[in-house]
């Protein structure tokens, strides 16, 4: 029973990692950056949901999709305003840019929120299920059902939809997307939207969890090494990869030595480094030059 | 009349000029060949026409409208389909749904009509619509890029190397279907080739390009029988020439 105990609150720790490493993974394939305000952003997004709902209380139906609208327009902007005039520089400035960002947003954050940590008003936070013995917590519930929704959604979307497709066209030859017409440069916002939005579901899934504070986007680098784990650039390894590092965390909490539970993702990484260094899906082509 | 028209176009690659002044126009209707050798800069005159690349300094008019600088999709939007040498296709998506990402731009409903005018044209294509494109040939590729090309329903076209790297029976076929759609549907083509044979055998007129200028220009009937031609692209040499051309027997370099 203790096993099953720890698997649920795995699964549920991995599902968010695993929805921040699909927010990494998304922008890389479609733009070859690697944003690592990720977490930053899902930050943020809790704290917009925080706004929403305990602040200026509406209705959790209304601040949810408000929150994910809000974070959405942010990526779109951020993309439009910081990352597209750094087109063609070398990727290391692109990537201390958008560490960068994560400073500023996390400043930001402290000095807009405060740096307490607050909690959110969820209706459904507190309750649990028995399940003879077995006792799930309805937030840890919402968080797979949440992440299993976004999931078949965002499949969905890319395998059926034209824009969806078109955003595939665009990460696989950018410049014949160009010559079939396809706005690749708003394609690239879209792109950072829906990435942004999703880490605005990964901060409103985690807030009844961890409470909320500027901090809390630090988990980004955790989600970081479950993307990598995946095979950086596959979408279902991103969420694959971020179960294996929640449930061994919570393993490692519990039968190993204190610390290693902060460890184990690294340990993870470097493992899965040395054996299989393009990670568990590994779908990248070879780069052609 | 003149449905394309390139003056004094100068394009650079960072500090390294590679179109040094580049004036030249596609008739409506008619096929347009530029030919060179490697390195002459006929790809980057494609590239500049179609916004991938930006001009320091020129003008490019396509009917009547002035589009240097113009981004890529937006000039695919105009009706000017590029198709990149080297088989640029979506290798991840499906035979079927290249050809759908050609007709991106368009709003109307006749999409599926123009798919069965492609496979009409590459009737291989029907066959493997369902497939992943990187499991295609080089020739199925070639022939994906340019019915992809043709679903954006284009007024022009610019074909760059279509015969790189095939077969000789399949650089033939190629060339049959680009006359078949000039022919069909009247289309304007600016063809970049280094296979000059077939190029001046299906172009009506030609331009030379070497080291980013334009050196010749005739119809292409005309440039065939040219003698520098001859020797230099289509490879005809009389004994003659060839002994004069032995290195011991020159005085200077250059």
């Amino acid at each position: 029973m203790e096993v099953l105990q720890l698997l649920v609150s795995g699964i549920s720790q991995g599902c968010v990692y695993g929805l921040i490493a699909l927010g990494f993974v998304l922008i890389y394939k479609a733009t070859e950056m690697v944003n690592f305000a990720q977490g930053d952003l899902m930050m943020l997004g809790a704290f917009f949901a925080y706004t929403y709902l305990n602040l200026m209380e509406l209705h959790f139906l209304v601040a949810l999709p408000l929150t994910i609208f809000t974070m959405a327009i942010l990526g779109a902007f951020t993309e439009r305003v910081m990352i597209r005039p750094m087109i063609g520089e070398p990727h290391f400035s692109v990537l201390m840019l958008t560490i960068g960002l994560g400073f500023i947003l996390r400043a930001a954050a402290g000095a807009i929120w405060g740096n307490e940590p607050r909690s959110l008003d969820l209706p459904y936070a507190g309750g649990v299920i028995d399940l003879g013995g077995l006792i799930i917590g309805y937030e840890n519930l919402v968080i797979v059902i949440g992440t299993a929704m976004l999931c078949t959604l965002l499949f969905l979307f890319f395998r059926f939809t034209r824009l969806g497709i078109a955003m595939q066209a665009a990460s696989q030859n950018q410049l014949a997307a160009f010559y079939v017409g396809i706005p690749v440069k708003r394609i690239y916002s879209l792109v950072w939207a829906i990435s942004a939005g999703i880490s605005a579901v990964a901060g409103i899934l985690v807030a009844p969890v961890s409470l909320i504070d500027p901090l809390i986007g630090f988990i980004g680098i955790k989600a970081f090494a479950a993307a990598i784990v995946g095979g950086f650039g596959s979408l279902p390894g991103a969420i694959v990869g971020g179960l294996i590092i929640g449930i061994v965390e919570q393993f490692a909490g519990l039968y190993l030595p204190t610390g290693f539970s902060d460890v184990s993702a690294y340990v993870i990484l470097l493992v899965m480094l040395l054996i299989r260094p393009e990670g568990i899906f590994a779908t990248m082509q070879q780069k052609k030059v | 009349m003149a449905v394309l028209e390139l003056t004094n176009i100068e394009t650079y690659y960072g500090p390294v000029m590679a179109i040094r002044g580049v004036s030249l126009e596609a008739k409506e209707g008619e096929i347009s060949v530029l030919l060179g050798a490697n390195g002459a800069g006929k790809t980057t005159v494609l590239k500049t026409i179609s916004g991938a690349m930006e001009p320091q300094k020129g003008k490019i008019t396509f009917r009547d409208q002035e589009i240097q600088g113009v981004d890529p999709d937006q000039t695919a939007r105009m009706g000017i389909a590029h198709v990149p040498e080297g088989r640029e296709v979506f290798p991840f998506l499906t035979v079927e749904e290249n050809l759908q990402m050609g007709a991106f731009s368009r709003g109307d409903s006749e999409v599926q009509q123009d798919m069965e005018m492609v496979y009409d044209y590459f009737p291989v294509l029907a066959e493997k619509a369902k497939q992943q494109s990187a499991y295609l040939s080089g020739g199925q590729q070639q022939m994906l890029a340019i019915g992809r090309a043709l679903m954006l329903r284009p007024s022009m076209m610019l074909l760059d190397e279509p015969s790189l790297g095939l077969s000789p029976r399949l650089v033939s076929e190629i060339a049959e279907i680009i006359e078949r759609v000039n022919r069909e549907q009247n289309m304007t083509i600016l063809l970049v080739e280094q296979n000059a044979k077939m190029a001046l055998d299906i172009g009506h007129y030609g331009y030379v390009m070497e080291v980013g200028r334009i050196v010749m220009e005739d119809t292409c009937e005309r440039l065939k029988s040219s003698q520098d031609i001859q020797e230099f692209y289509l490879g005809v040499k009389d004994e003659g020439v060839r002994g004069r051309r032995r290195w011991k027997q020159r005085k200077t370099w250059r």
